[in-house]
């Protein structure tokens, strides 16, 4: 197994308040790695820490081998990391098509004087992205709706925006937060079917997510933070039936009954 | 127009008009540049402060040195342009107000700088007897490029990411946009523009003084681009055209037309607050 993130001691500090507190989590590059916990475990935190929108306090991340502690954004995505967001965060005065080109931003080579003088090569590669980009509007479904304010786009198909927008960087590694909140079972299952198709072009997925039976099938390994500690890991069976994580969820009274059930 | 040919009334009309006429293109040029800052989410009241030092540093080198205008015009662009790059790495680590506030403190610094700086800038009086070298059709042929650019960029992968960055800028960078980069080529290209304008200004006026381009000044750029709105680049100079021509066109009113203007621009603002061109750039192709 190669691994394609690794975080070390990674702790995230808000002035009284440990978010984030001396978290390992290794994720396998081609593997669908989830991370669950209880509201407040700090998973959300973790995202930010991971993609650079927050800085760490201490701990180290390395993608690839590659030191990316403190690393801005920007580098971040050059090097393959994308992400959706729990609260969508569209631009949602540009056209769906538009959003998804803003994701290649790191791909575009084209130089600023190109652009001002329109020059053929600027033009073949903004055509070559408008391409791409409605090949993956294709991909999640969205095909027939590049031209619309994307604003108005339905809530279930500002989640799938997310995506493309997301893919359109030609991620290694993908971090999907909370991707099926809100979503009923028939547009979950659906996700997951469009989550598998997008593990399968070799792009390794990192997902918080709540809906328990979404994590449990999708994922090869999860893990389970709690006060933004971890305090489990393993294969969904594994953590489905790991003590420490059903008292996380239940509470101390419910996970002791259901020990004494099991064991009589 | 009777017994007067086309030729002879548009001379009449450009000889009356002259300075208005001139103000149009300066203040078009100057709405571009707070459109520029604006673009990438950014509130900056140092359009003025720029102005002034192109307009100083042009004046300067056609008085002192006698240098050609060719020569002159890129040099004022080029002066705010470094004075922007230097104030730029700690003033834009602030944003939206707070970096409005710390501009306007460059505008107040340059002011008493023009005032005591008696031996090189005329102190309080200013500078006067700068030769007429901004021709109507320069002013306008660069404000015609200035507009061209801008939508020649907004329609590559820099107008979206600056759209991003206003819309959201933790996401833009998520996106991979260089957010530094970014705020500081947006400050220094506005820079280049107010002191094109800075230059233009002074050598069709023939006069500066240290009070053109303080905070007055500074907010009048804004309203520019406040009003016409920034969804494309022709949509600021579209509101630098309204604003300079309007206490023109209400001079009938006589002293009712500052009123008439302020309301205007009330009225705009409070129910137009896309500006009066609301339409975006097509960033796609």
């Amino acid at each position: 197994m190669t691994v394609l993130l690794s975080a070390s001691r990674l702790t995230k500090q808000f002035t009284g308040l440990l978010a984030v507190n001396e978290v390992d989590v290794e994720v396998a590059a081609g593997s669908v790695h989830g991370i669950i916990g209880p509201n407040g475990a700090g998973k959300t935190t973790l995202f930010n820490l991971i993609s650079g929108l927050l800085p760490s306090t201490s701990g180290t991340l390395t993608l690839d081998g590659r030191d990316v502690t403190s690393a801005p954004p920007y580098q971040r995505t050059r090097l393959g990391v994308a992400r959706t967001f729990q609260n969508i965060r569209m631009f949602s005065d540009m056209t769906v098509v538009e959003n998804v080109m803003t994701g290649m931003h790191t791909r575009l080579k084209s130089s600023g004087v190109a652009s001002l003088l329109r020059l053929p090569g600027f033009r073949r590669e903004e055509r070559a992205a408008r391409d791409k980009a409605m090949e993956l509007l294709a991909f999640v479904s969205l095909a027939d709706k590049a031209r619309i304010r994307s604003g108005d786009l339905s809530y279930g198909d500002q989640r799938r925006l997310e995506i493309a927008r997301a893919l359109a960087g030609d991620p290694r590694l993908l971090l999907l937060d909370e991707p099926a909140a809100g979503m009923n079972p028939t547009e979950t299952r659906d996700l997951g079917t469009l989550l598998r198709q997008v593990a399968k072009r070799d792009i390794t997925l990192l997902l918080v997510e709540h809906n328990m039976g979404f994590v449990m099938d999708l994922c090869d390994r999860i893990t389970v933070l709690n006060f933004g500690r971890k305090i489990a890991e393993g294969g969904p069976r594994e953590v489905r039936d790991n003590p420490a994580v059903i008292e996380a969820y239940l509470g101390t009274k419910v996970a002791a009954r259901l020990a004494k059930a099991h064991g009589a | 127009m009777d017994g007067m040919t086309m030729a002879e009334w548009l001379d009449d009309f450009l000889f009356t008009y002259e300075t208005l006429i001139h103000a149009l293109g300066v203040n078009g040029l100057l709405a571009l540049s707070m459109y520029c800052v604006m673009a990438v989410g950014q509130l900056s009241l140092g359009q003025a402060a720029f102005m002034g030092i192109g307009a100083y540093t042009g004046a300067l080198l056609t008085l002192n040195l006698g240098l050609p205008f060719w020569l002159v015009l890129p040099l004022s662009a080029l002066a705010p342009a470094v004075v922007a790059l230097v104030i730029g790495g700690p003033t834009l680590r602030l944003s939206g107000v707070y970096l409005a506030i710390s501009t306007i403190a460059l505008g107040e610094v340059l002011r008493v700088l023009y005032i005591n700086a008696e031996w090189l800038t005329g102190g309080a009086l200013g500078l006067s007897g700068i030769p007429r070298k901004a021709d109507l059709w320069l002013i306008y042929l660069l404000l015609f490029l200035a507009v061209l650019g801008f939508w020649a960029v907004g329609r590559s992968k820099i107008g979206r990411a600056m759209e991003a960055m206003r819309e959201d800028e933790a996401v833009a960078g998520v996106m991979g946009v260089n957010l530094p980069v970014y705020k500081m080529g947006a400050l220094v290209v506005s820079a280049m523009l107010a002191g094109l304008a800075g230059c233009l200004t002074a050598h069709s006026n023939s006069f500066i003084g240290p009070n053109e381009f303080g905070f007055e000044m500074a907010v009048t750029i804004l309203s520019f681009a406040l009003l016409g709105g920034i969804g494309t680049p022709i949509a600021p100079v579209i509101g630098a055209l309204v604003l300079t021509s309007l206490p023109e066109i209400l001079r009938p009113l006589q002293d009712f037309r500052l009123v008439i203007n302020g309301l205007i621009i009330v009225v705009a603002v409070l129910f137009l607050p896309r500006g009066v061109i609301p339409f975006r750039l097509r960033r796609a192709p």
